[in-house]
């Protein structure tokens, strides 16, 4: 006689091993991927598209995000500090809070949708199209036409995106501060100088790097993985969107734990 | 190819494929839909690897290459692919160019007067500016040709060539495919289950069935086979081979 217990195990244990699988299949694309770098001639002219593809197109998204942010991030640090704390500590506030965790996360979780589908389904297409099968008959490594070139261009410019929307976001509490507080500019200035570290910057750089190999490479991953037609498309799209944001959010703790 | 077995998970497609091409021939490869055509076809020049036997080209084992080595005895193969495979992002004149520019062999003004020659030889001079989605199924079939010679290739591997073609269309695929065959002097291995394509373009032709060469001749010899299994499907007569099967 069965257990009660016995489906819900067995899914949990399909879904450990499905996990387990995932991964490894993950841990070979990624030694594939290592071993194509040495192939300059096929991707170098191909980074800068990607580079432009990747990050100044998304500079527009990941800037609205910051500026609204920068904007709540002041109205909520007054709203919250009120009689308690100088007001002051607003800057501090925004200025931390932006470089340090909303400006890399919140434009890592955009790109996450915008870049990391957009890779998905273009290289799934691909796959199922045939046009990587092409580019293997035409003595192309796949590899080191389609994936080296993205995850290289997404490692260079999430750390760019991210230190324009770091500043907006900055800039929309400072206005934000000027204009609806009762804070002058250069006590704005003071809280955001109060605590400030050049790390603060670094750190801010590191997460946007490590997210834009992340984004990237599972994009590519989930791209490549891709077999049958249109459905199959749309199902790596999404799983490359969702394992991407869960990721960002996996690393953006493991730094902290790391370098905080 | 030597006892080549492969399968995708628990189904087995290619049980013991075992089959010699011969230098300068074209060879037709027949079988009913899923019955491994392609997937023979793909094992090749590797693009599926194979999980048993052995695949040998100008005596090189195929499974045993090298990275470099494999794509340097691809750069021998041009392979025509079922719907084409253009890059869509890429306009025609760059998709024909686009072995050629991997080659590094030539400059620009070469490469291009050797795409505007592999255009004209299939009669799609004119088209160098259009993007894939601007032109027919048919013309996307014949820029897959023009993309798979334009290297110079010794071999040649179209698969469906004249799938979901109207008949006059086929016919012109079929010409091209002879004419590809007999001006430039490649080995050519078509995979279709289009008997009239078959019977028109082959000196020899081999039926995959259930995961086995069944048969191999020239078209009078299929024509002549009392296989029942061939029979019934060069006559279009399911009920045939039923038995025998």
């Amino acid at each position: 006689m069965r257990a009660v217990w016995d489906a819900p195990l067995g899914a949990v244990g399909r879904g450990a091993i499905a996990f387990a699988a995932g991964f490894g299949r993950f841990g070979t694309f990624a030694i594939r991927v290592g071993r194509a770098m040495p192939d300059i001639g096929i991707w170098a002219r191909l980074l800068v598209l990607q580079m432009a593809k990747l990050g100044v197109a998304s500079l527009p998204i990941a800037l609205f995000i910051a500026a609204f942010t920068g904007i709540v991030l002041a109205l909520q640090a007054s709203y919250t500090m009120t009689g308690a704390v100088p007001l002051y500590f607003v800057g501090t506030l925004v200025g931390k809070t932006m470089l340090l965790e909303l400006g890399p996360v919140l434009t890592g979780l955009a790109l996450a949708g915008r870049v990391g589908a957009n890779i998905a389904a273009e290289i799934g297409t691909m796959r199922v199209t045939e046009q990587i099968d092409a580019l293997e008959t035409l003595a192309y490594d796949p590899l080191a036409y389609l994936v080296v070139p993205r995850v290289i261009a997404g490692v260079i410019m999430f750390p760019v995106v991210v230190v324009f929307a770091d500043a907006l976001g900055i800039l929309g509490g400072w206005i934000t501060a000027m204009n609806l507080l009762d804070l002058s500019s250069a006590e704005f200035v003071r809280g955001l100088r109060l605590f400030f570290r050049p790390f603060d910057v670094e750190y801010s750089l590191i997460k946007a790097a490590s997210f834009g190999l992340a984004v990237t490479s599972i994009g590519c991953f989930f791209g490549f993985q891709t077999s049958g037609g249109a459905e199959a498309v749309g199902r790596s799209t999404t799983q490359a969107v969702v394992v991407a944001s869960m990721l960002i959010l996996v690393l953006d703790a493991f730094w902290a734990v790391a370098l905080l | 190819m030597e006892s080549v077995r492969k399968a995708f998970g628990e189904k087995v497609v290619l049980e013991s494929v075992s089959l010699e091409i011969r230098d300068g021939e074209t060879l037709a490869i027949i079988g009913a839909s899923g019955s491994g055509k392609s997937v023979l076809l793909k094992t090749l020049v590797r693009l599926l690897v194979p999980d048993g036997g052995r695949i040998t080209v100008d005596g090189q084992d195929v499974l045993a290459l090298e990275r470099e080595a494999l794509y340097a005895l691809r750069r021998h193969v041009g392979y025509v692919f079922q719907f084409a495979a253009l890059f869509d992002s890429m306009t025609v004149f760059d998709n024909v160019a686009m072995g050629l520019r991997r080659s590094g062999a030539m400059g620009e003004a070469e490469i291009r007067d050797r795409v505007l020659e592999s255009l004209r030889r299939v009669e799609m001079s004119g088209y160098e500016d259009r993007l894939p989605s601007q032109i027919s199924g048919g013309q996307r079939k014949r820029v897959g040709l023009a993309r798979a010679i334009a290297t110079g290739p010794k071999y040649l591997l179209y698969d469906e060539p004249t799938s979901g073609l109207d008949p006059v269309t086929t016919a012109v695929v079929d010409e091209l495919i002879l004419r590809m065959a007999k001006e430039l002097a490649v080995t050519s291995v078509v995979v279709t289950h289009d008997m009239k394509s078959a019977y028109r373009i082959a000196q020899r032709i081999a039926m995959l069935h259930r995961g086995r060469i069944r048969f191999t001749g020239t078209p009078d010899e299929i024509r002549k086979s009392n296989d029942d299994v061939v029979r019934g499907f060069i006559e279009g007569r399911p009920d045939l081979g039923q038995e025998a099967a």
